[in-house]
């Protein structure tokens, strides 16, 4: 076979990423030994001291850890259930408008916010939240007194969710459209001559043929439950909304890089990875078995 | 499209109306805060301090943008953002094709193709933490450099995995065909697959290159000086953790009133624009490009 004499090829191209990878991916993973350590910066890897696992006992004791986990999964889980029903929804109406200009301008616009990066966005929103900033000014001029948003510990998740919601609503619709557009026509032909209002068509119709992809979508999300959006909170918190914002990857760069005491750092971090990990295979064994879903 | 027979009803109107407004309203949302930062910038910085500025400049001028020309540290970041975008830009278009040429393949053609799946599932699935990361660049002696920047994320994998499909999903007679006219895998990498590929190709460069320009963790972790800090860092570094600081004091509206507060817009606008300017042309690609990439025989 012919093919054999191209298998060096195919190695040589494959060459260069996969040693990228080893030395950037697969190499920091063995760094993960100094969870178990009392690691010393000055001293390296190998002249620390092992000190198994006190690092991950000391975590299950102080406070600070299950306020950082709740944090994580109660804002990745109201990210999560936003992402399911305010792009599906946008989808369905954008859907229903006929004039196709509008239709392209509409998205066009609504994408926009997804290729903006949150250090920008946060300054904008920050200013926007700020006391004497646009959402203030209409929050006095409704009678109310005006609030600290970014310093309040009740508005803060909601605004992050909100603002997470608000960047990318758009550009999640994008699989939904795709899904609208393979709907088969002959469905609302039939459901028009049975007398089928527009109402009607969406709940037996269009929903029901859209219902595998939101289930898919649910699945697969499941695998980022701990991952609320490092870019974003680390750009929009400040100390008085620890209690309520403060995730597990702020906590690790503030504990870690800032404090320096990484062996810790690298325990929590690991033990959300494998939390993470955990729910990754769960969620794709899950969409494998009932969507027939498959990564590669 | 979803009603083929259509009667045109008062109902039927009225209903479309409200949908038209309800469009206008969600493409409003979307671009109300960039557009009240471009106000801003354009504003006078004693009505944007004193919140006077919303929708349109109030007192127009170009002064922020001025001053801007003349901040050294401003440009300089500018350019190492550039500087990345291009150099990053490169390897990952480079390393994306390189890997998902090969990955296409099927098991007959390269055996050893699910080997290199699992490592690249791995990688995905799990990695050691910023932590680690770290220290690795630190002992690589990459701190300050554009090397740290552009090498850690020289395999963007789910890319890789974007284009695979897509060339998954090219006819089998291509590849057949070309082997048969004597065609090695380069030449049929380059010469066939790649022209074949340009909405898949102009989505993962969008994706990249946004990516590039938008990261800023890897700049502040990275980078010991101001001089070495992209465009986002520098940003980072100077308005967003100065936001947080008024939040802080108890004289908050004072100091909102020291910051220039129309400089920081025009700082924001500047680096909206790249992003801006080439998202347009590449739109039209990108959603045929991620659709067809994601759907697998």
């Amino acid at each position: 076979m012919r093919f054999r004499a191209y298998y060096k090829h195919y190695h040589l191209m494959l060459l260069p990423g996969i040693a990228l990878m080893i030395v950037f991916h697969v190499v920091p993973m063995l760094g993960i030994a100094i969870a178990f350590q009392d690691f010393k910066i000055g001293r390296g890897v190998w002249g620390s001291q092992w000190i198994g696992f006190e690092n991950f006992t000391y975590m299950f004791q102080i406070h600070d850890s299950a306020v950082i986990f709740y944090n994580t999964a109660f804002i990745s889980l109201m990210k999560m259930i936003a992402h399911l029903i305010v792009p599906l929804v946008f989808a369905i109406l954008l859907n229903e408008v006929r004039i196709r200009s509008v239709k392209r301008w509409v998205q066009t616009i609504v994408y926009v916010p997804h290729f903006l990066s949150w250090v920008i966005l946060a300054s904008v929103i920050s200013d926007m939240l700020s006391l004497n900033g646009i959402v203030n000014q209409l929050v006095k001029a409704l009678g109310f007194d005006p609030v600290m948003f970014l310093a309040s510990n009740r508005w803060f998740p909601a605004i992050i969710v909100g603002s997470d919601i608000w960047k990318e609503f758009g550009f999640a619709a994008i699989i939904y459209l795709a899904a609208l557009a393979g709907i088969n026509p002959n469905l609302y032909e039939a459901a028009e001559m049975d007398g089928a209002s527009r109402i009607k068509q969406l709940i037996y119709v269009t929903l029901p043929s859209l219902m595998p992809t939101v289930v898919l979508l649910a699945t697969l999300s499941i695998g980022n439950i701990l991952n609320a959006g490092f870019d974003q909170i680390f750009n929009l918190y400040n100390p008085l909304v620890y209690s309520s914002g403060d995730i597990i990857d702020t906590y690790v760069y503030r504990v870690g890089l800032v404090q320096a005491q990484y062996g810790f750092a690298t325990a929590v971090g690991l033990m959300k990875s494998l939390v993470g990990f955990i729910m990754i295979v769960l969620s794709y064994r899950i969409a494998y078995k009932y969507a027939n879903y498959r990564i590669f | 499209m979803s009603v083929l027979v259509r009667n045109k009803t008062f109902g039927s109107r009225l209903s479309e109306g409200v949908l038209l407004a309800v469009m206008l309203l969600i493409s409003a949302v979307s671009l109300a805060p960039v557009w009240h930062t471009v106000s801003l910038s354009f504003s006078d910085n004693a009505a944007a301090a004193g919140g006077f500025v919303k929708f349109w400049p109030r007192g127009f001028n170009l002064e922020s943008y001025r001053k801007i020309m003349v901040e050294p540290h401003f440009l300089h970041s500018f350019l190492v953002s550039v500087e990345r975008v291009l150099l990053g830009g490169a390897i990952n278009f480079a390393l994306t094709v390189l890997m998902a040429y090969p990955l296409s393949r099927s098991g007959k053609e390269f055996p050893l193709r699910s080997a290199y799946m699992w490592f690249l599932l791995f990688t995905m699935l799990f990695s050691g933490g910023v932590i680690p990361l770290y220290i690795t660049v630190k002992s690589l002696g990459m701190f300050n450099t554009l090397w740290a920047l552009v090498l850690p994320g020289a395999v963007p994998v789910f890319n890789v995995v974007l284009l695979m499909n897509f060339f998954r999903n090219l006819p089998k007679e291509l590849s057949e065909a070309g082997y048969m006219d004597g065609a090695g895998p380069w030449f049929m990498m380059l010469k066939v697959f790649l022209p074949l590929s340009l909405p898949s190709l102009a989505t993962v460069t969008l994706f990249s290159v946004v990516g590039h320009w938008n990261s800023f963790f890897d700049g502040m972790i990275f980078m010991r000086s101001v001089e070495n800090y992209p465009l986002q860092t520098y940003i980072q570094q100077l308005v967003v953790q100065l936001n947080i600081a008024d939040l802080d004091s108890t004289q908050a509206e004072l100091l909102e009133k020291i910051s220039d507060k129309t400089l920081n817009a025009a700082k924001i606008v500047v680096s909206m624009v790249p992003i801006l300017a080439i998202y347009p042309f590449l739109q039209k690609y990108f959603i045929h490009g991620i659709m067809l990439g994601s759907v697998k025989e």
